[in-house]
């Protein structure tokens, strides 16, 4: 079989997609072993246990299912920052300046060039994450990705960089996949707002040396189908903080892995979710615990109504050298209708014998003390679930490291929420 | 200002009537006190006059200045001035409490066709009027209720009564839990509230409050029903003969 081939009985999908001819050795070779990865993994199925609370389906379809807005106004602004625009799945000015402690390039760049520190990062912490779970629309994206943000910091940046993501009328389904490499002691803030496609498939790289400082925000609030894998490995005294805000969408599955390789580090996932109509959205986290000392924090909040359905599974794995291991995990729901539902698979898994390990789920519906409250106050009753809804969230926003970022985000989910009074 | 003719409720989940036919009239500028033992249906007066969830009017009807509130929301009975000062204030998470308040009370002025406040003009009243109730910076900035004492929860339900200016206010046992100087501070942020255009409904089970809020007619409640009115000195015959000698008196 020639390289490039794609197995006659292979599934539709994957029919479409072809290995991308060019490219230097080191990057071929490393699209042949994530499409090998592929086709042992075999496509994901709703009867793969780490996929029996969200059907991938309308992820593996040709074409893609459902109709799609184009609509990008009122979209979240970062307010500051540098801006990587990416357009139909491609960096729309490659050379953007970029400040000072900041080394980027477009993956379609880096894959052809016989030496770059990238080689050592792309698709390594993608295979290391699929040691105990298969995550094969990940080796799907490692084996076809021709496109994503390739950045290396190397001093503490105060700018934050912006991913914008836009998409054009019937343009492709992008498959992106970026590559972050954090140096001892830097730190960098990633933005990652807009919408690449109808359909999007993106990866996200992030190796954070000793001392090392990465935070990422994201706002996915489209209506379209996302699927998203961060595999995070952290250095000694490193620090990862993400935090994603989902609004609108089809359907959404966010996957976080992260490792901690070194003693002392932190690691913060956090997600808030205003999700209506028939929007299906899961967040998956599975962390690794493989050194001393280390704290992980799972905060998970999101708001359902109408038809919506909200997923969870998060894991923490404690090794047996993990010792003083601070784990936590929280995932709440408030659902607002009674078609709405909202599913938990919290796991821990520890092996080590002196750790604090805790996690909590809770599904609910608004109080009705605080909604009578407001309202005897003369807080119109849409307004005063408003309210509740946006303080629910709020716990989740409050895990944003920086506070006018924090600010932006609860200023953008009040707007959301008061263009959509019920 | 407020009528209240023939009452009766029951818990819409339960076939048993609390309220058994309640009369009262409540004049505009008058302090009413209604005193009960505990079981009495004085508690679901108030929350049936400010438009809970959970009970059913079977029968008479409530008017405020002619309006009939049985047709109300909560939120537009808060609109045309009724306004209860909980017993057990609700304690509200991630929402400010000046958010809160400077929401209520431009939602108030939007129904009212008034212009609503900014963000200044709101701060500046509402610090003058904390400032008399001893409500620091600190409780304003906090969320609505969490944290506070017994005490501070009730200094905050008054100052959302001075910033929202009702007509008619309804207090729900505003006395309970409190220590003597909160008791004092509380009922003189009332008494500096009182004026020719409101009406309160002053609700609680010991004469003390009555001591720091004189009130014009004072109701003894019990099985449901308004069984017995008079003066001020009412209230005082309670404190000394207890509710069993009146009520045994009344049946008699």
């Amino acid at each position: 079989m020639s390289a490039h081939a794609v197995p006659a009985d292979a599934p539709p999908l994957l029919q479409q997609l072809s290995l991308s001819g060019s490219g230097a050795s080191w990057i071929k070779a490393a699209r042949q072993s994530a499409r090998a990865r592929l086709m042992a993994q075999g496509l994901p199925s709703k009867r793969d246990e780490y996929w029996k609370f969200t059907d991938p389906a309308p992820f593996l379809a040709k074409p893609a299912p459902g109709t799609f807005d184009l609509q990008t106004e009122g979209q979240y602004q970062p307010g500051q920052g540098i801006t990587l625009p990416i357009t139909g799945g491609v960096f729309d000015n490659p050379t953007t300046d970029v400040p000072e402690g900041i080394e980027f390039l477009p993956l379609s760049q880096v894959q052809g060039m016989d030496i770059h520190w990238s080689t050592e990062l792309f698709g390594v912490l993608e295979n290391r994450g699929q040691a105990v779970v298969p995550r094969p629309l990940a080796s799907l994206n490692t084996a076809f990705a021709t496109e994503g943000a390739v950045l290396r910091v190397t001093k503490d940046v105060s700018a934050p960089i912006v991913l914008l993501y836009q998409q054009t009328e019937g343009g492709p389904e992008p498959i992106l996949h970026h590559l972050i490499r954090v140096e001892p002691g830097a730190k960098v803030t990633l933005v990652e707002v807009g919408c690449a496609g109808a359909r999007s498939n993106i990866v996200m790289e992030v190796d954070v040396a000793d001392g090392g400082s990465f935070d990422h925000v994201r706002v996915q609030e489209s209506d379209a189908l996302h699927v998203t894998h961060s595999f995070a490995r952290l250095g000694q005294e490193a620090s990862y903080k993400s935090f994603t805000l989902s609004a609108k969408g089809q359907m959404t599955r966010n996957e976080h892995v992260v490792e901690f390789t070194g003693d002392h580090a932190v690691a913060h996932v956090a997600g808030a979710v205003l999700a209506g109509g028939a929007f299906h959205h899961d967040d998956t986290v599975f962390i690794t615990h493989d050194a001393a000392h280390c704290e992980s924090r799972q905060v998970f909040k999101k708001v359902l109504k109408d038809t919506a359905t909200g997923v969870f599974q998060g894991k923490i794995l404690v090794k047996p050298d993990a010792q003083k291991t601070d784990g936590y995990q929280i995932s709440q729901s408030l659902l607002l209708d009674d078609q709405a539902q909202f599913l938990a698979k919290p796991e821990l898994e520890i092996y080590a014998d002196d750790v604090a390990c805790s996690h909590g789920s809770t599904t609910g519906a608004l109080d009705p003390e605080a909604l009578f409250y407001l309202c005897s106050r003369g807080v119109p009753k849409p307004l005063a679930t408003n309210m509740l809804v946006l303080s629910f969230l709020a716990e989740a926003v409050a895990e944003v490291a920086q506070e006018d970022m924090r600010q932006s985000l609860m200023d953008h989910l009040e707007r959301l929420l008061s263009s959509d009074v019920r | 200002m407020l009528e209240i003719k023939n009452l009766h409720v029951k818990l819409e989940e339960e076939d048993k009537d609390i309220l058994k036919g309640v009369d009262l009239k409540i004049k505009a500028g008058a302090v009413h006190a209604i005193m009960g033992p505990n079981g009495s249906g004085k508690s679901t007066l108030s929350y049936v006059l400010s438009g809970k969830e959970g009970y059913e009017v079977t029968e008479g009807s409530m008017q405020l200045e002619g309006a009939d509130l049985l047709e109300m929301e909560p939120e537009e009975r808060a609109a045309v001035g009724l306004f209860l000062a909980f017993q057990y204030p609700v304690e509200i998470p991630g929402v400010g409490n000046m958010t809160f308040l400077r929401t209520a009370v431009n939602a108030q002025r939007k129904v009212r066709g008034e212009a609503e406040l900014s963000a200044a003009e709101f701060l500046k009243v509402v610090r003058e009027r904390a400032k008399a109730l001893r409500i620091d910076a600190d409780m304003l900035k906090r969320p609505v209720n969490v944290g506070f004492s017994g005490g501070e929860k009730k200094r905050n339900e008054i100052l959302q009564m001075a910033m929202l200016e009702p007509k008619m206010c309804i207090l729900d046992e505003t006395d309970s839990g409190l220590d003597v100087d909160a008791m004092k501070l509380v009922s003189e942020g009332v008494n500096a509230l009182r004026s020719e255009g409101r009406s309160f409904l002053v609700i609680t089970h010991y004469q003390r409050l009555l001591d720091h809020i004189i009130p014009d007619v004072v109701h003894i409640m019990a099985d449901g029903r308004i069984v017995k009115t008079g003066g001020p000195e009412l209230a005082r015959e309670v404190e000394q003969n207890g509710y069993g000698d009146l009520l045994q008196h009344e049946v008699a």
